[in-house]
Formats: structure tokens, sequence, C-alpha cells
């Protein structure tokens, strides 16, 4: 593939931010999950709260959600999307003071969060708990980046915006929208303030933007990075142009009106309840979409399977976005709700989408990254990836497959009556029985920990081997 | 919702259910072309196919749609149109009432009807009371009704409000606030040690016995229009007795000199509302009945 290496003429990309995201990427994904696999350990053995209000579950698992979703999630995006911007564009960044303070400001956001939330000072909202000071920071930050990553469409030396992009701006915008219209507060002092919303008005908009967090944080911008890395990493053409344009822009249309399938059957007025599952519905094509292009783009590149885990990564990352983005518009539909709501079941669904989809694209993303960062052929291990692949992917569906078993047993049991009309289970029955299922989650979360650290030590290893490239990489190196 | 705002959510649903649908049709190209045809394109050396849509996927796309529009005919989305069901969340929660009374009705009624003494030992009512009390008592009161700090044990036999049916009834129907007021102004440091000693001497554990006598004459003047010449309690009033070892908040001097201090304001939720006249009969016959149990607890 000459075409790889059409770039050859560019002065050069910064590498710089992009590498110290990636870096990130993998120190947060061990915190965030290293939380997570404490969190769920407590669940089994509740002892592990230490009974101290630091280290309680309530305080630790908005720390968990927060460390994955926006310190490793998001270092992911803020790497790829700089690297992706770059060399589709073939331009450099626009300022690279500008994107290093949102690496270091997004660095400052995350340390904030770590501090505040254990020690309880939260907006109780959920994926929006911090406070109003570390939001100002976030919208700050974030209208930076979208200031360095538009700007450097702006300034690109191709005529068209390859749709990797589409999808980085898309979630770039939305998700600048969403945090500021969700986080309105009244500031009472410095560490506590009021939403501007009350009552239902507060709930719909909060899902509103916790839906849309899934949307266009975990959904828009991780196939954004799909869109650049299986191609790349499969060398072979994107299979469909015109299915890239159908279902990027069916998939940012509907998938702002799905958030009130969060609250069926509750105050929440039964024509939004109404819209928010029929939104939903139709999103299951314009997910798969994104699906179908990255798994056709394989064709005739299947054998690659067999040798390269990193594409292996890429690949079951799309079967399980495919899985959970059916799985999500059949749990809002409000009869399969009424079953599944409340239940381990959303968890499991979560981490379908978190686990499966979220974190093995970035795991595929960043080694591939790695390599081309620190100016090495490859990654110091190959088998390591391998081995990380197979803890990832039985990790995953361990933790799916326990948490679906104690959703729909909890479902049922909440549910299940007496000829005479009582209950037939209490809710603490219903804990003990989920007991087994805990287990069986934590050992597939460990299982999925112990990868990401395996995952370090390859990192590490590849890049002390010599001295890391300086800033001026030569685009030739980033040939993959 | 005013009709300026219900015409808000339908022309704005309508927009977006038109506009996919546009966006499908207008992009579905079929056959004309071969297959795996290059755009042109080039980024990164990523190149990209003009392939068609999946048929099976434009299908299935299409079958949600027309599914949507059908669903938001028949069901309420439409802004303020209700839908030709008529169907609404609330109407479906009263159909279920209605369904469950039309079914229940008779076996509680003949149960409310007969006095909770009779019943008590009812091995049905037993069953279905224990059922109730695990689901709306036992998160206080314990999966075995013997409480936690804080939480009475209903298994001792020893009542704050009285243990009698008619009175465990009223307590479950209307809920409890316990209202015992702060002394530590009153008292100050000394006087609540005072008290606190003279307690512990009401329960024969021998304090220091001029700190006692100073906290009886404390007693007489703050304590007893609650709790009695001797501390044996009022339940008219709510007041624990306090010469039987039997502790809300725990029996340490310093649980008591806390309780003297800054009060304690427990509080017992109403159920009228959330159980109903007939299910707090059996609850009552149910918690009435442990009474029975209390010897077999240590």
């Amino acid at each position: 593939m000459s075409e790889l290496n059409s770039a050859l003429d560019h002065p050069t990309y910064n590498y710089k931010v992009v590498r110290q995201f990636a870096i990130m990427t993998v120190a947060w994904g061990i915190v965030g999950m290293l939380v997570g696999v404490l969190i769920a350990a407590q669940l089994v053995w509740p002892a592990l709260n230490f009974d101290l209000p630091w280290t309680s579950f309530g305080r630790l698992r908005p720390l968990h959600t927060n460390a994955v979703i926006f310190a490793f999630g998001g270092s992911a995006l803020f790497a790829t999307s700089y690297y992706v911007v770059q060399r589709t564009c073939q331009a450099r960044l626009i300022s690279d003071k500008l994107a290093a303070f949102t690496f270091w400001g997004w660095q400052a956001v995350i340390v904030l969060a770590a501090i505040t939330l254990p020690l309880g000072i939260t907006t109780s909202k959920e994926y929006a708990e911090l406070e109003w000071p570390i939001d100002v920071l976030i919208a700050v930050v974030w209208v930076s980046y979208a200031v360095v990553f538009f700007g450097t469409i702006a300034k690109r030396a191709v005529s068209h915006i390859y749709v990797a992009n589409w999808f980085y701006g898309g979630f770039i915008i939305t998700v600048a929208v969403l945090h500021i219209l969700n986080s309105l507060a009244m500031p009472v002092d410095l560490t506590k303030s009021y939403p501007v919303y009350a009552g239902t008005v507060d709930a719909m908009v909060q899902w509103w933007y916790g839906h849309n967090a899934v949307g266009f944080f975990l959904t828009a911008g991780f196939l954004g990075m799909m869109y650049y890395f299986v191609p790349k990493q499969a060398e072979r053409p994107v299979y469909s142009y015109r299915l890239s344009i159908v279902h990027f822009w069916a998939l940012i249309a509907v998938y702002i009106w799905a958030g009130p399938h969060h609250l069926h059957y509750t105050a929440l007025p039964d024509w939004a309840q109404s819209l928010g599952m029929v939104m939903s519905i139709i999103l299951l094509a314009p997910s798969w979409g994104g699906m179908i292009n990255g798994m056709m783009t394989l064709s005739g590149a299947w054998h690659k399977l067999r040798t390269d885990p990193i594409l292996r990564f890429l690949v079951v990352s799309l079967s399980f976005y495919g899985m959970s983005t059916f799985e999500g518009p059949m749990m809002s539909i409000k009869t399969v709700n009424a079953l599944s709501h409340y239940t381990d079941w959303t968890i499991g669904h979560v981490h379908s989408g978190a686990l499966g989809w979220v974190a093995m694209i970035s795991i595929g993303s960043v080694y591939h990254l790695i390599p081309i960062l620190f100016g090495k052929e490859r990654m110091y291990s190959v088998d390591l990836i391998n081995v990380h692949f197979w803890m990832s992917t039985i990790g995953t569906v361990l933790y799916i497959a326990s948490m679906w078993v104690n959703g729909i047993l909890q479902g049922l049991m909440w549910r299940a009556y007496n000829q005479d009309g009582t209950l037939t289970y209490t809710f603490a029955e219903s804990v003990e029985a989920s007991h087994a299922g805990y287990l069986v989650r934590l050992i597939g979360g460990a299982i999925f920990f112990g990868g990401m650290l395996i995952m370090a030590y390859n990192v590490y290893m590849t890049a002390r081997r010599e001295n890391p490239a300086d800033d001026a990489v030569p685009v030739t190196s980033g040939a993959a | 919702m005013t009709s300026f705002w219900s015409a808000w959510v339908i022309v704005l649903t309508s927009i977006t259910i038109i506009a996919i649908t546009w966006l499908l049709l207008g992009n579905r190209k079929t056959g004309a072309k071969k297959e795996d045809t290059p755009t042109g394109h080039s980024y990164d050396g990523i190149q990209e196919y003009d392939n068609p849509l999946p048929a099976w996927w434009f299908y299935m796309f299409l079958i949600t749609i027309v599914w949507s529009i059908g669903y938001l005919i028949v069901y309420p989305g439409m802004g303020n149109f209700a839908g030709l069901l008529g169907w609404t969340s609330t109407g479906q929660h009263a159909e279920r009432v209605a369904e469950a009374e039309t079914r229940y009705r008779a076996m509680y009624d003949r149960y409310l009807a007969m006095p909770i003494e009779e019943i008590a030992d009812d091995p049905v009512v037993r069953r279905m009371g224990m059922r109730m009390f695990g689901n709306n008592c036992a998160q206080c009161h314990g999966a075995d009704a013997r409480g936690g700090y804080g939480f009475p044990n209903l298994t001792d036999n020893d009542w704050i409000y009285g243990g009698e049916p008619a009175t465990i009834e009223t307590t479950i129907v209307n809920g409890r606030k316990a209202a015992m007021p702060p002394w530590g102004n009153a008292l100050g440091d000394k006087g609540v040690e005072e008290v606190t000693a003279y307690v512990l001497q009401l329960n024969n554990r021998e304090p220091d016995a001029e700190l006692a006598a100073a906290g009886e004459q404390h007693f007489k003047t703050y304590c007893v229009a609650c709790h009695g010449p001797e501390g044996k309690g009022n339940p008219a009033m709510g007041a624990p007795n306090l010469t039987n070892g039997i502790w809300l908040y725990g029996g340490s001097r310093g649980e008591i000199a806390h309780s003297v201090r800054a009060g304690r304001n427990g509080v017992m939720p109403a159920f009228k509302d959330t159980l109903g006249p007939e299910k707090i009969h059996i609850l009552t016959a149910w918690v009435y009945g442990l009474r029975n149990t209390a010897s077999a607890q240590p």
C-alpha cells in the first residue's frame, strides 16, 4: 500500500500530545479498573468497605465510572483523535500550546475528581458528579479541544473530511452541549451547588445527558477510532462510503432522543417515555451500520486475524458493539424494561459496551499507536498482546454473563408473588441470591484488569528500548 | 402541556422521522455498479468503496421506522395526542390494582372481620405477615424483627408505645414520632453525668453513689414527667422503661449520656397509605404473634 506513505512531503505532526494521552490511557485504565475490581469485591465481601466513608461503595463507584469513562476513555479519544485528525487531514495540530493545555487540563480534571469524589463532594448526578468548579474547568478544556480539532480540520491539505473525523467532530460538539446544559447550577460555595432544574425536568435533563454520554462519548467518539484503526490495521478499504453517510447522520439525529428510556414507569409523562423508546428502537439500524462497515472492511483480510492480535481486539470490539447495541434497544422496550430496570442486567449491558466495545477498541488502537509514537517497528511482544486479548475477552464474557443471570434472577424474584398477593421474596433474599454472580463478575473483572497490567508492561518495554523519537517525528515512521 | 409545546413535540418528531427516512431511501443504490468500486478518496492511505447499503440492513431500518410510526399512532407519544388505544401508565397501574382487589378482597375481608388475637397464630396469617414484614419493615427492624441501633426489638415483649393489638395497629397505621428532648443546656456537663449515673443505678450497675444521688434530684425535676418516678416509663408518652436493661440506643454510659444531652427523635413511618387497613391488620397480627417467640430468643 504505497498510499500509506502519501503524506511524505508533509513536515511533521504533533506526536507529543498523542504520546502523552496514549500513555495516560493505559495508566488511567489501570487505576479505573482497579477501583472497579475493588467495588466488585465489596459487593461480594461488604467488609471491604472498611467502615470508612472514603472507601465506601457509594463514593468509590462514581470514582470508578469517572476514571474509566473520562480518564481512560477520554484519554484514548484525545490521543486517537489528535492522531487521526492530523494524519487524515495531512496537517499539524493548529496549536501545540493549546493541545498541551488540553492534556494538562484534562489530567487536572481527573486528579480533582479522584480527590473530591472519595471526600463525598458530589452533585449526585450520575456521570456528572463533579462539582461546579471542576465542571467549569471541563468546559474550558473541552472548548479548547474543539478549537484544536476543528482548527486542524479547517487547515487540512485534502479536500474531503474523512468519516472518522465526522464522528470525532460530532462527539466533541455534542459533549460540549450536553456537559454545559446538564451542569448548569447555582453555587452555594466552592464545593456545593444546586442544579437549575428541579424534579422530573432535572431527571429528564440528566438522562438526556446520561444517555448521550453513552451515545456520543462512548459511541460516536469510538466509532471515529474504529473508522481509522480498523481499515489501517486490516490494510483494507472501508466497505461502504454510502453506509457511513447514512448511519452517521441517522445515529447522531436519533441518539439525542433516546434518553427517556432511562425513566420508564416514572413520573416522566407517557409521551416522553414513548418517544424515548421509539427512537431507541430506530437506533438499532444506525448503530449496526457502524458494526457492518467495520466488519465488512475485513472482507478479504480475515486471514490476518490468525496472526494479528491487534486486529482481533478491533474485530471482537465490533462484535461486542453489535451485541450491546442490539441489547440496548431491546431493553428500552417498556415491557422488557419492566423486568430489567434497576437490576444487574443494566450493569451487564453497560459493561458489554464498556469492556467489550470501548475498552477493547481503545486497547487495539493504542497497540497500533505505541510503536509509531515511539519510533519502533512493532510492540515489544506480540505474544503478550495475544495473552491480553484472551484475558480481555474471557473477562468480558464472565462479567456480562454473570450480570445477565443476576439481572434476570433479580427481576423475576422482585415480581414473583404468591396466591395471597404478597411478594414471594424479600429484597434481601434477591441480594443473597446474587452473591454467586457477584463473585463471577469479580473474577471476570479481575482478569480484564490483569490484562491491563500486561499491556502496561508491554508498552513500557516497547518505549524504553531506545530513546523515544522526539517531537519532530518524520511521518514516514508512521507507516503501519 | 400547552398546545404550543404539543405542536413543538409533534413537529420535531415528524421532522426527525421524515428526515431519516429520506436519508435512508435517498441513499439506496441497487445493482448498477459492481461490487467494491472505490470512491477514489484516500485519507492517510485509507480508501473507501462505494458499496450499496446491505439489503437486510436497509429493510431492518425501514421496518423499525414503520413500526415506530405505528406505535406513535396507537400509543401516546405525539405531544397531547393520546394514541388510539387510550393507554396510560397510570391507567395500566389502576387496572392492575383493581384486578388484585377483586382477586384478594374476599380473603382479606375475612381476616379483617376477625380479632387480631384470634388470627395471630393462624399459619396462613403468619406466612402472609412475614412476607409483608420482610418487604416493608425488615429494612429497619431486621429480618428477624429483633431491631437494631435506634430500631426497637419487636420480639422481647418490651413495648415503648404498648403491645396490645390495637396499639400496635395504631403504631403501624399512623407511625410514631419520638420526642426525647435534649437536656444538655439545662443540666450542663456535670448534670448530664449525674443523671447518667442515676439511670445506671436504676439498672443496678453501681455507679459513683454521690453522682447518682445528685442525678436523682435532676431526674425528679426533668425526667419524671415522662419516665415516671421509678423510671419505668409510660407507653402513653412513648417514654421507655429505663430500668429493665433494654436499650434502644445502647446502654453504655456514653450512649445514655448522649440521649440525655442531645435527645432522641426516632421516627416510625405511617403505613396507612402504603398498605391499607386490611394488610395492616394481618401485619399487626403477625407482630403481635411474635410474643410467643420471645421466650425462644436469648
